[in-house]
């Protein structure tokens, strides 16, 4: 049996080395080891779904995962709603919490996206908690739950238009005290579909010639808007979403196949583009949206 | 001589999003949504003739993302764009700050304009627009009517009056046939924005 330990702190920079290691295991089925877990953010939780799919279909068999131990961490985990879409991808076989109904601090469980329905439930769960969050905690303006809307729409439609696979979004918000004396707010957005190379090849791979891959693919898409449709009104909603985040002083990334791009901030030392990943299928977007810098 | 105005019907695509995507909808997001509303709006134009005038109504559309905008308002205008047998001319009420940019992004990206109520009682020229289309817009819309008379006295160079022959054969404004007279859309919507 694989065992993958995973890191103690499940976050945003941690999560490439998990998926790396699993697109490098064999067809042995896996224990995904999260005894040791004592952080974990959006891009964390939805990478481990992420993972587990990935080693499930490789290996024909679901994987295993040990829940974390600690109690705040498990809590946090019933409180995301991650068991409900677990349990579909992992064997588990200790008792794990479920989501509470009522009230609750999450600014959005992790939802499943199949469909265009899925969608709609999103943008309808946020109106009534991102206008507070982005105002008390990020400073924003009571408008912005409308772009955050949008942006979450756009980015949850990128699954339905172009993946062609399960995917799953979360978001939450976090005080990044010692990274970066702010609090933020983090969306995640990953599938398991056939990326933006698969998207795009039928349309765009021959006018690329050799230099097609997945760094052109996500560059075509995301610098350029190009879409695997004809129709010119199409291609918006990545541009769109750059625009506004670039406008919140914010930082998107999108990890697909072997590559991941970004467009990020003075605060954020990612590099625009990064190659040689280990092939993961789908694409994994993440957006951190930075509290107003109260002395600019 | 008189005009024969237009006869404006109003469509509110607030009721028109729950009754046609079946339920529970406030927003307008997603591209599925949007082509199922337009096709909706379609519908209700399907029988208004070879000129038709149609007041959009945004106001109750609490989210409109760039699909839908894309769908709902770009989509929706090129099909019944310059080059279409039938005269369709709108005029989208509603497009508050919320949706503007939205729309704007949309109706740019094709190269489209459209007539918007922004504030009550207050419309704008959204989207793709020359600077002499904006001056004659400007003009038309201010008086509301000019006659052959005022575009020669008002439109002294020959750009602005091409600008606003433009702004007729893009259904930016309506040219009465009988009389030659050109109507800003806003007045012949007027009575359903009141």
């Amino acid at each position: 049996m694989n065992v993958v330990a995973i890191p103690g702190s499940l976050d945003r920079q941690s999560v490439d080395a998990l998926l790396d290691e699993v697109v490098a295991l064999d067809g042995a089925r896996s224990l995904f080891d999260a005894r040791h877990v004592r952080w974990v953010d959006p891009n964390g939780l939805v990478a481990l779904l992420v993972a587990g799919s990935v080693a499930g279909d490789r290996q024909g068999a679901p994987p295993r995962l040990e829940p974390p131990e600690s109690v705040d961490v498990l809590g946090y985990l019933g409180r995301m709603g991650f068991f409900e879409e677990a349990r579909d991808i992992f064997e588990i076989q200790d008792r794990v919490p479920r989501r509470a109904a009522g009230p609750s601090d999450v600014l959005l469980e992790i939802t499943p996206i199949r469909a265009n329905d899925d969608v709609h439930g999103v943008v309808d769960r946020v109106q009534s908690r991102a206008g507070t969050i982005l105002a008390s905690k990020l400073g924003y303006p009571a408008t912005s739950v409308v772009p955050f809307s949008v942006i979450l729409s756009e980015v949850c439609q990128n699954i339905i238009e172009h993946a062609d696979g399960a995917g799953w979004v979360a978001a939450q918000a976090y005080n990044w005290a010692r990274r970066l004396g702010r609090w933020v707010v983090m969306i995640s957005v990953m599938d398991v579909g056939r990326g933006f190379r698969g998207s795009l090849s039928d349309e765009h791979a021959a006018r690329y010639g050799d230099r097609w891959s997945d760094a052109t693919a996500l560059e075509a898409a995301f610098l350029h808007g190009l879409t695997r449709f004809p129709d010119s009104g199409r291609g918006q909603g990545i541009q769109q979403i750059r625009r506004q985040v670039q406008r919140w002083n914010g930082a998107i990334t999108i990890r697909s196949g072997t590559a991941r791009i970004g467009q990020v901030p003075d605060w954020d030392d990612t590099p625009p583009m990064t190659q040689g990943l280990a092939s993961l299928p789908g694409a994994q977007i993440g957006i951190v949206l930075p509290a107003r810098d109260a002395n600019p | 001589m008189t005009d024969r105005p237009l006869d404006p019907v109003a469509i509110d695509v607030g009721s028109l999003v729950q009754r046609t995507v079946a339920s529970l909808y406030a927003h307008l997001v997603t591209r599925q949504t949007g082509r199922a509303v337009r096709l909706a709006i379609e519908a209700q134009l399907a029988g208004a003739g070879e000129r038709s005038l149609s007041l959009i109504d945004l106001s109750e559309v609490t989210i409109l993302d760039f699909s839908c905008a894309d769908e709902v308002v770009a989509k929706l205008l090129q099909r019944y764009g310059d080059g279409e047998p039938r005269e369709a001319f709108f005029v989208f009420r509603g497009v508050a700050e919320p949706h503007r940019d939205q729309i704007e992004v949309a109706l740019q990206r094709q190269a489209l304009g459209a007539v918007a109520e922004t504030v009550p009682g207050r419309f704008e020229l959204l989207g793709y627009r020359t600077s002499a289309e904006e001056t004659a817009w400007a003009l038309l819309e201010e008086r509301g009517l000019l006659t052959e008379e005022d575009v020669s006295e008002l439109l002294g160079s020959e750009q602005q009056r091409t600008a606003l022959d433009g702004l007729v054969r893009r259904r930016l404004a309506f040219r009465s046939p009988t009389t030659g007279r050109v109507h800003a859309l806003s007045r012949l919507v007027r009575h359903l924005t009141e």
